[in-house]
């Protein structure tokens, strides 16, 4: 065809025309790299694109970690943060000054599905929301090989001396009592960490306390035992040979596939090992860590990364009905479908009938009245940042728990003084 | 003392002196500033010396700096006298001169973080493939990195292993410079190999040594990436260095402290290696 002067103007002036009535808006999305995070995303923006044909969806990758917390935070600091990204909830999203730097979601039609439960995670200090949840809740406490349990006829323990027990009568059978992956540092925290729904139990108002700086690790005996009871675990030599050097993955391998019986984690290992031992999942069980009384069993529950929108965003409106939507049930259980592994954060927000058996060992925690209590990042901004080298030392028999007790206070005084924190 | 009228005019260093301005100075004073403060990158708070003061009660502080300095002294020391004797043999003629100094040198191409992910997978306690050699020959392995008082020790061997390749090469171009007229004078009257080497090689191959010990006191005071490749500054705290310490400062988003533990290293170097290089020049003068 032969384009004329006149052909040409035509044309311009119908694309301008097309283009005022609906711009064509690509979304740019900062996220860190987990699987369930990929698949998330991956269905959420195919099935938006398709609701609304003119929104593409360009996706950045970004580390996770300590070194994700600087990215995250460098291109907040500096306004070249995406229009939409993924972080953490609790005190790491505190510590970005959301009250300045984050889009206030609280006016979103959907903003009233959120969990009332997730709503404190994600809401700036004058307690409007600044996040939509991106996930499952998930609980802290120790994964067990099915198979074992029936072979030595061992029953779920609800006391921590019955699993100690457990550990050592798999060792006798030439398992591994209890697997630890100091390889990866982060995972030498669980048993200090999921314990806190026991601190909870007997201590009630630690969480506070703690945080107006009234409250210590070293002087609360039941903040300690977290310490104690890690400590025990290693003396008694429960674990993997290898357990110096050993990584997460070595940890979900072996307590899937029968080489250990147990393995303390939160439960988004059930996605590692429905991704690399689908066999083994139907072995793959979990339970809450046990305190010392039988009667007072429960959860330590994990909240779930959220999506934001920084308020420097250049397309903050199209990014907005977009975290509108994903807090619609709609959105909600295609990522239930997803990633069935832990009760979502959406009102009537169902999971698949099919899910994988630890998440139904999970969900009776959700279920009972009580039956959970948040980990202590949710509900205070104070958490010590050398905590997983102390637990290693810990686990490795180099500290003993009542010096690592006392050098993780002395590790938390510090962080709550770089916070500029009243009291400390 | 007269002061010689440079030959180029002002303007015409305008442009170098901008570039360093803006990229290096500027940032220099700008850190002593932030180290004085409490800062999260959204906003900085005046607070003082207070970060100098957490930073010396770093409870790893006194461990990280003698962790250093023994990284630092045993990395030097060992690279300028393997670095010599290396470089003796691979100028004394022997078979395949030239492969075997390809051979020493080529760990220093190889990426830092390259060589300490693939060692730390050789290290393995159990399924790495030094200890299972080990194992074969039916000998316990230790656990090179894991265990805490070898894990700084399994670094330094690495360090020398992928260093001592270029101590070996500037001690090859020193020994160049000397001129054979030495040998051939200390040979008539009479001198050992080992005299003709302690006598002659040593210290008519002093400025190499000067610059083999500085650089690698330097690189060692500072050593930050095999060692965090390698394991973190851990089990625990047991290979932590100044540096490790003060990224670890940075990773927990402490920014001021981390800059004031910066300041300090800055210190501490300066510290060190100011009087050895005016030691060394005095002796060069003299000599």
């Amino acid at each position: 065809m032969r384009m004329t002067a006149r052909t040409i103007l035509a044309a311009l002036l119908a694309g301008l025309l097309a283009s005022a009535a609906h711009a064509d808006v690509t979304l740019t999305i900062l996220a860190d790299t987990n699987p369930e995070t990929i698949s998330f995303l991956d269905v959420l923006t195919k099935a938006y694109s398709e609701k609304r044909p003119d929104i593409s969806f360009d996706i950045e990758n970004r580390a996770g970690g300590a070194e994700g917390d600087n990215i995250v935070k460098t291109r907040l600091a500096t306004g070249e943060m995406a229009d939409i990204f993924q972080y953490n909830t609790g005190s790491l999203f505190k510590a970005l000054k959301p009250e300045n730097t984050l889009a206030d979601l609280s006016g979103l039609q959907n903003a009233g599905n959120i969990s009332e439960n997730f709503k404190p995670v994600v809401s700036a200090a004058d307690g409007s929301v600044r996040g939509v949840p991106f996930g499952p809740a998930m609980g802290g406490g120790i994964f067990y090989n099915r198979k074992i349990y029936a072979e030595l006829g061992l029953q779920v323990p609800k006391t921590w001396a019955d699993f100690i027990a457990n550990s050592e009568k798999a060792k006798a059978a030439g398992k591994v009592g209890i697997a630890q992956t100091y390889g990866d540092t982060w995972t030498s925290q669980l048993f200090v960490l999921a314990d806190f729904y026991n601190v909870k139990a007997a201590a009630p108002s630690f969480a506070k306390d703690f945080t107006e700086n009234k409250a210590k690790f070293a002087t609360t005996p039941a903040a300690a035992k977290g310490f104690e009871r890690l400590e025990q675990t290693g003396k008694a030599g429960l674990f993997n040979a290898d357990f110096g050097a050993a990584k997460f993955d070595d940890g979900m391998r072996m307590v899937a596939t029968g080489e250990a019986a147990h393995y303390p984690m939160l439960t988004f290992g059930i996605g590692n090992v429905a991704q690399n031992y689908p066999d083994n999942l139907a072995d793959l069980g979990f339970f809450a860590q046990p305190g010392d009384d039988a009667a007072k069993n429960g959860l330590t529950v994990w909240m779930p990364s959220a999506l934001y929108s920084p308020s420097s965003a250049e397309n903050g409106e199209e990014a907005k009905k977009f975290l509108d939507w994903v807090a619609s049930k709609e959105a909600c259980e295609l990522m239930a479908k997803a990633v069935p592994s832990g009760p979502y954060l959406i009102k009537d927000c169902q999971l698949p009938a099919d899910v994988p058996q630890a998440v139904k060992d999970m969900l009776p925690y959700f279920e009972a009245e009580g039956g959970t209590a948040p980990a202590l990042e949710f509900l205070s901004p104070v958490k010590g940042p050398a905590l997983e080298q102390i637990t290693v030392e810990v686990g490795s028999g180099i500290r003993p728990a009542v010096e690592a007790v006392a050098l993780y206070d002395q590790d938390v005084e510090k962080q709550a003084k770089q916070l500029g924190l009243p009291n400390w | 003392m007269v002061t010689q009228k440079s030959p180029y005019p002002y303007w015409f260093v305008l442009p170098a002196a901008i570039v360093f301005s803006v990229l290096f100075l500027a940032p220099t004073f700008a850190s002593f500033w932030f180290s004085l403060t409490r800062w999260d990158l959204f906003s900085a708070v005046f607070i003082g010396l207070e970060n100098y003061r957490q930073f010396l009660r770093e409870p790893f502080l006194i461990q990280g700096t003698v962790n250093t300095l023994i990284y630092a002294i045993t990395t030097s020391a060992t690279k300028s006298v393997l670095g010599l004797l290396l470089a003796v043999l691979l100028t004394s003629g022997i078979w395949a001169q030239g492969f075997l100094r390809t051979i020493v040198f080529f760990p220093v191409l190889v990426s830092t973080i390259g060589i300490g992910i693939t060692f730390a997978v050789l290290m393995h306690p159990t399924n790495g493939m030094i200890n299972v050699a080990l194992s074969a020959i039916g000998l316990p392995g230790p656990g090179w990195l894991t265990d805490p008082s070898l894990a700084l020790y399994s670094v330094i061997l690495v360090d020398l292993w992928k260093g001592v390749g270029l101590a070996t090469l500037i001690y090859i171009a020193g020994l160049a410079t000397i001129s054979q007229d030495y040998y051939e004078a200390a040979r008539i009257d009479g001198a050992t190999r080992t005299q003709m080497f302690f006598r002659v090689t040593v210290p008519l191959v002093r400025p190499a040594t000067v610059t083999v010990v500085t650089l690698s006191l330097i690189g060692g005071l500072r050593s930050f990436d095999l060692i965090w490749a390698m394991t973190r500054g851990g089990p625990g705290f047991s290979s932590d260095v100044l540096a490790s310490v003060i990224y670890k400062q940075y990773q927990a988003g402490f920014y001021g402290l981390s800059t004031a533990g910066n300041v300090i290293l800055f210190l501490l170097i300066a510290l060190i290696i100011l009087p050895l290089t005016a030691w060394f020049n005095r002796r060069e003068v003299d000599l």
